[in-house]
């Protein structure tokens, strides 16, 4: 027992110098919180999952964590304001704690105790009890994933600004310091994506895929620092970003465009009625799978590295912490890659979707 | 299920956000990022535009200076031509003039020498007569009586002659 428990230890402490310090502060407080048995995918799912509070260790049974503020509004209640701290659970106790007539669930997710007001939710729960009649409380509390986005902001408009400066203070003459550094990437984006892609019309989308892809990248890179959100891995996050590159691309397409898709051309009178359905469906897929592709990437990627920590607190053994906690650090290395990979991808085919829809076509050459 | 099902309040938030971080990233990052890089990209490509006018330039320049160059010193030959010929006529017509002068001179020496000359044998002549007159007039005036006498004085006479 003693020699399990200093094991663990050792084990916390070797994770706690490498890269994945959060994840694996996150994996022993998910060890010691069900104590009997550890659960893997209650861990994982804790971790990519949203939050009400920013959890970074826990030490002992004191939690180093930041309670955030919950926003809630409803029609008849108006706005309500109060912080998560209200209804937080106290260590070690399993009781859910009540407040202005809410409480949590056991995914931490904040419910209503008055069963004529509903939380609203885009997907009511499968085993929920239906009240068509009850008051929605719309949920917009400042959630880890939020607190992210807006740290993400800070630090995007930090940077961006200090570069724009650059360009003020020096002008005509060669980039310094931080300029230098995001200078390439602003002219990699321009000059091999927009420009090869859109065209003469790049200009114009250059502000939305710089900002796509300063976004991405920033955000996936918080994602993969210790006791960072799962932001980009989130799938209301990945749903937004493609719906702006849906309407994007169908706000600026041209007629070209949309001739292709009702009437294509250049194949038989016959099939064009077939390839409408089809062609109208291509609309939706494509932003669909740019939402699929990021959300499953990023969050795949924070699964995998969750895993082989875990396998540390499965087999409560030295070997395999050792073997796990260099995969894992390989596997965040490959995530360091894969962060800009995806933000590339995301913004490279946003690009080619405006391409399609301002190019200027010949059909009547083109096509025989 | 409840992975992949977006969450409202992160939706609404998201949306608010990235559309705050699009308006003023591209009002005060992008837009002068993207025309200072422009601005720039413009200024090197004139000067390197200038820099190859220049060139060129230069180049049209070297070859009207090579034109010069040569032009000069066909100038140059053909003035040195030309001072040769003139020295050679002036120290052809300087020859000449000295033959002229030197022939002249001569001639001139030569005529005064005749002059000289007679001028010489006229006086000699002169001198000549008038002591052979001397001479006759002592012998004629001393009588002499014997001929051994009169060589005598002839002799003296003679000698004091030579002798002056």
């Amino acid at each position: 027992m003693m020699s399990n428990k200093f094991r663990t230890k050792f084990l916390q402490i070797f994770l706690f110098l490498t890269v994945s310090l959060g994840f694996a502060a996150k994996a022993s407080e998910d060890v010691e919180h069900t104590e009997n048995k550890f659960d893997i995918s209650t861990m994982i799912f804790h971790h990519i999952g949203d939050a009400h509070e920013w959890h970074f260790a826990t030490i002992g049974h004191t939690d180093l964590s930041i309670n955030l503020p919950v926003i809630l509004y409803s029609a008849d209640r108006g706005l309500e304001i109060f912080s998560f701290s209200n209804l937080k659970t106290p260590h070690g106790s399993h009781d859910m704690v009540q407040y202005a007539g809410y409480t949590t669930d056991h995914h931490g997710k904040i419910v209503s105790t008055d069963a004529n007001r509903e939380m609203f939710a885009f997907m009511p729960p499968a085993h929920g009890h239906a009240n068509p009649g009850a008051i929605k409380v719309y949920n917009v509390s400042i959630t880890k994933n939020i607190a992210s986005l807006f740290l993400s902001v800070a630090i995007l408009f930090l940077v961006f600004f200090s570069v724009a400066s650059g360009y003020k203070k020096r002008k005509g003459s060669a980039p310094s310091g931080i300029q230098s550094f995001f200078e390439p990437i602003i002219v990699f984006i321009r000059d091999e994506i927009a420009v090869p892609n859109i065209g003469k019309k790049s200009e114009k989308f250059l502000p939305y895929l710089l900002t796509v892809f300063f976004f991405i990248w920033f955000n996936n890179l918080l994602g993969l620092v210790p006791g960072g959100a799962n932001l980009t891995g989130n799938i209301a996050v990945t749903f937004s970003l493609a719906v702006f590159t849906l309407i994007i691309t169908n706000f600026s397409a041209n007629k070209d465009y949309w001739m292709h898709i009702l009437w294509t051309p250049g194949i038989p009178m016959w099939l064009r009625p077939i390839m409408l359905p089809v062609e109208l469906v291509g609309i939706l897929s494509k932003p669909f799978s740019l939402m699929v592709r990021l959300f499953a990437n990023i969050t795949a990627g924070h699964v995998i590295i969750l895993s082989l920590l875990g396998l540390t607190f499965i087999f409560e053994s030295v070997v395999v912490g050792f073997a796990s906690t260099l995969f894992s650090t390989v596997m965040s290395l490959l995530e360091l890659f894969v962060a800009i990979l995806q933000a590339y991808v995301f913004t490279l085919l946003s690009a080619m979707y405006f391409g399609q829809a301002v190019a200027e076509h010949e059909h009547h050459d083109d096509h025989h | 299920m409840e992975l992949v099902t977006p969450d409202f309040g992160l939706l609404f938030w998201q949306v608010l956000t990235f559309l705050t971080v699009l308006l003023v990233l591209s009002k005060f990052a992008w837009k002068p990022i993207i025309s200072g890089l422009k601005e720039r990209e413009e200024s090197i490509e004139t000067a390197l535009s200038e820099a190859k006018k220049a060139r060129e330039e230069m180049a049209s320049l070297t070859a009207d200076n090579q034109k010069l160059i040569l032009e000069a010193r066909k100038e140059r030959d053909k003035m040195l031509d030309e001072a040769q010929k003139m020295s050679a006529t002036l120290i052809h017509e300087a020859k000449e003039k000295a033959n002229q002068e030197s022939n002249r001179m001569i001639e001139a020496a030569r005529a005064e020498i005749q002059i000289s000359k007679e001028a010489a044998i006229a006086e000699l002549k002169n001198y000549l007569a008038s002591t052979s007159l001397n001479i006759a007039e002592k012998v004629i005036k001393r009588n002499l009586s014997t001929d051994a006498s009169q060589q005598q004085l002839v002799a003296e006479l003679l000698s004091n002659t030579s002798n002056n």
